[in-house]
């Protein structure tokens, strides 16, 4: 992580201030060894470069449209030109002028028509919930009018077909809909809200993003450490066993790391379903009386993804501690020092890498799960990527899911910053 | 010289294969017991008469996977099956071909296609009416073995009638049960639904019993929640339980106090590849034999022609025998409340 840009560079540039200095060498020489630093280069360019063509198409520009998306919005622009034009002198105090409002009823007759007026009650919507319904049934009365009287007076028929248009509020949601480029995804993210006035406050409907965040990091610090109170016993068990028995063992970590993640998670609903194999068991032996609900829920969520993500604690703890020599310990206990004593002054300190790479794996990892909880989770053991998910394909709000994914992504950022001033990058390993 | 020539005969292949790909139809509906009766009357025979190839798949409704196919302008599905309460919507928000009427055949008794469908069947010019049914409500006899709920309030009723409540994740249906739960008559509904305070009472109402409802997104989970416990009471399009009481024997109650009636129509999603085949397709597939066979899930027939087909022990089973008992899902409503409510239904599951 630490390398200088003068490594990287081969020896001749560090070298170059006092071969300057050196007038032993000829221009000539000089000129060739410079090509012969660039033809180097040249060539680690070329052995990189199918990695960087592939990181540019297949991350880097995905990443960037993504974040772009979050604040670029020309969907309102695009269907109503002419309204928003006819607003753009309008400071949001009171209604917009009557041009603007007939040339909107005129607008909206059209995009009726075309039926394209649900895409911009759609738009609207999501500045002013409720606004939908206004548009489209505004938009299906105005359909049923001659154009002529709608070009004649609009302004004033608005009001007589719902009295919304009588208020300035639906306007000034138009306006700021009509914004092509917009914060409003992300105030939206936070739970936040902008007033009439321009400023920022909480969002006066219920706080949903938040809570979200908070209680997927939650669920992702729960599993990290159930799969540390899992694994790391298992690991110390497996590294202190003969090779031969360790590596047979080692199959029963990996047998479910191979197995597809669908089949483990259905698995989970066959065992955890209200007459599964759990609760049909406990309920034989006479431990209930009614099934349990363990099927959709926190539980059921927290369950699944600790079995499915284990695989990734033991990994990296178990290639650590075979590279720990036993005889640190024994030098500790030689010493006087009691096992659990050891342990913690010798064994864990000499382990740390491994439990760090595990632990950012799993963390990360359960951060941004989504097929688990989408299965089993219900409506309680959603997690923030089913949101996106949900935004992504379902209410097709790629805005916010952009917004929502933008926060998400700067969230794991600033985990794995905070990790490495606190633990340090440098102390994981994987092996 | 043999890899170039492979090469070469591959692109061919693969240039050959791609517009006798395009030309299936992709047909969807919503599988299970109903997708059964449609393969059996409407997609096998098209299939036999025709030699076309048709890909029959699933879907779980709603109108959002068509808004995503349009608007990424990446068509998949060329006909789909979808319910009139999504129908107005999808149609006024472009996700749909309007279907010109004269590809209809007669019925087989000569009447003429626009007299022989029911007049609802053809209210929308982007469908074409298949079936009759109506969500209704059932519950597990082993479960309620002193009678189950019988109204809409009791199904509202859980210290009467205790257990989970399967309902499908959506607004529609559930929003219209919560007011007549809470006593609104069945013909304000809509009327009460469209104000604010009606939307408040609403949530209001649901939010009495949200620790008891389990949520499911598919209509065939309706009937395995039943079964298998994960629910005792479970909303259903009539049909799914009909099927299993008919064809397993499963000791399930139908209550069609407060069902909403609604039709389900063939749609041609907008940008479909297959037009011209689309509309042969629902061509046949909407006359009077093949709706007919949709009685196999106690569906009612949209033509008149094909009531002569109808079997004697199914009709206590139609909804139509059952109208005065509940309510007719208002597509327009859900066309024009159905983004606002369905966002504010979302927050309100989140909270």
């Amino acid at each position: 992580m630490t390398v200088t840009p003068a490594a990287s560079t081969g020896p001749l540039p560090r070298k170059a201030a006092p071969l300057a200095a050196d007038l032993a060498l000829t221009a000539g020489e000089r000129r060739h060894a410079r090509r012969e630093v660039l033809r180097h280069r040249l060539t680690a360019l070329l052995l990189v470069a199918p990695l960087l063509v592939f990181l540019a198409f297949a991350f880097i520009a995905p990443i960037g449209t993504m974040l772009f998306r979050s604040v670029h919005n020309p969907g309102v622009m695009q269907l109503i030109p002419q309204t928003l034009d006819a607003m753009s002198g309008w400071d949001d105090a009171g209604l917009p002028p009557a041009e603007a409002r007939t040339a909107f009823a005129v607008e909206l007759r059209a995009l009726f028509g075309e039926r394209r007026s649900g895409r911009l009650g759609e738009e609207i919507n999501r500045v002013m919930p409720g606004a939908s319904s206004t548009i489209q049934s505004t938009g299906r009365r105005l359909n049923g009018m001659p154009a002529a009287e709608v070009e004649a007076d609009g302004a004033d028929l608005l009001p007589t077909i719902n009295a919304t248009w009588g208020e300035p509020r639906i306007w000034r949601a138009m306006h700021e809909a009509g914004r092509t480029f917009t914060d409003r995804n992300f105030l939206t993210a936070l739970d936040l809200e902008r007033t009439p006035d321009g400023s920022i406050q909480p969002r006066a409907s219920a706080r949903i993003y938040i809570d979200l965040y908070v209680k997927t990091l939650r669920m992702a610090l729960v599993i990290t450490l159930l799969t540390v109170a899992l694994g790391y016993p298992l690991a110390f068990f497996l590294a202190h066993q003969r090779a031969s028995r360790a590596n047979m063992l080692m199959i029963f970590v990996l047998l479910p790391f191979w197995t597809s993640l669908l089949v483990r998670t259905t698995a989970w609903i066959t065992l955890l379903q209200t007459n599964g194999v759990v609760n049909s068991t406990l309920l034989r032996l006479g431990v209930i009386d009614r099934p349990l609900t363990l099927l959709y829920t926190e539980f059921a969520t927290v369950l699944a993804m600790t079995h499915i993500l284990l695989p990734f604690m033991v990994l990296p703890l178990y290639a650590v501690m075979r590279g720990i020599d036993p005889s640190y310990m024994r030098a500790a206990m030689s010493m006087g020092a009691r096992p659990v004593r050891a342990w913690w002054s010798v064994y864990l300190p000499a382990s740390l890498p491994g439990l760090s790479a595990g632990a950012m794996l799993v963390f990360i990892i359960s951060v941004g799960y989504y097929i688990t909880p989408a299965l089993v989770g219900g409506t309680d053991g959603q997690m923030i990527s089913n949101l996106i998910a949900f935004h992504m394909t379902e209410s097709n709000n790629w805005g916010l899911a952009a917004a929502l994914g933008t926060l998400l992504l700067a969230l794991i950022l600033a985990i794995y910053f905070l990790f490495d001033r606190l633990v340090g990058a440098s102390n994981i390993k994987l092996g | 010289m043999t890899t170039a020539r492979r090469l070469l005969a591959a692109t061919v292949f693969a240039a050959l294969a791609l517009p006798v790909a395009a030309q299936d139809l992709t047909v969807v509906s919503y599988g299970g017991a109903y997708g059964a009766a449609q393969r059996k009357h409407m997609i096998e025979p098209f299939i036999a008469k025709t030699g076309k190839n048709v890909l029959f798949e699933d879907y779980s409704g709603g109108i959002a996977e068509m808004k995503a196919q349009v608007e990424a302008g990446n068509i998949l599905w060329d006909v789909v099956d979808i319910e009139a309460i999504d129908l107005e919507r999808a149609c006024a928000e472009g996700l749909l071909e309007s279907i010109p009427r004269d590809i209809l055949p007669a019925g087989a008794d000569g009447t003429a296609a626009l007299e022989d469908f029911y007049a609802d069947g053809l209210a929308n010019e982007c469908g074409v009416g298949v079936i009759f049914w109506s969500t209704i409500f059932a519950y597990n006899r082993d479960v309620f073995t002193a009678g189950g709920p019988q109204t809409i309030a009791d199904l509202w009723d859980v210290a009467k009638f205790p257990g989970k409540r399967g309902f499908q994740r959506r607004p529609q249906v559930n929003l219209e049960w919560a007011l007549i739960a809470d006593g609104v008559p069945m013909d304000q509904v809509y009327e009460v639904l469209a104000t604010p305070e009606g939307q408040d009472r609403a949530f209001a109402s649901l939010d009495k019993i949200r620790g008891d409802i389990v949520w499911f997104d598919s209509w065939s989970q309706a009937p395995v929640l039943l079964n298998d416990g994960g629910a005792s009471v479970v909303q259903s399009a009539n049909g799914r339980i009909f099927a299993v009481v008919m064809d397993e024997k499963r000791p399930f109650e139908m209550i069609f106090d407060g069902q909403i009636f609604d039709i389900d129509v063939w749609a041609i999603l907008k940008g479909s590849k297959n037009i011209d085949l689309a509309h042969e397709f629902i061509a046949f597939a909407t006359g009077t034999e093949p709706l007919a066979g949709m009685q196999d899930v106690a569906y009612g027939p949209t033509r008149r022609s094909s009531n002569a087909l109808i079997a004697p022990e199914v009709v206590p089973y139609l909804p139509s025998s059952h109208i005065d008992k509940g309510l007719r899902a208002d597509g327009i409503f859900w066309a024009d409340y159905g983004e606002a409510l369905g966002e504010r239904f979302n927050q309100w599951l989140l909270q």
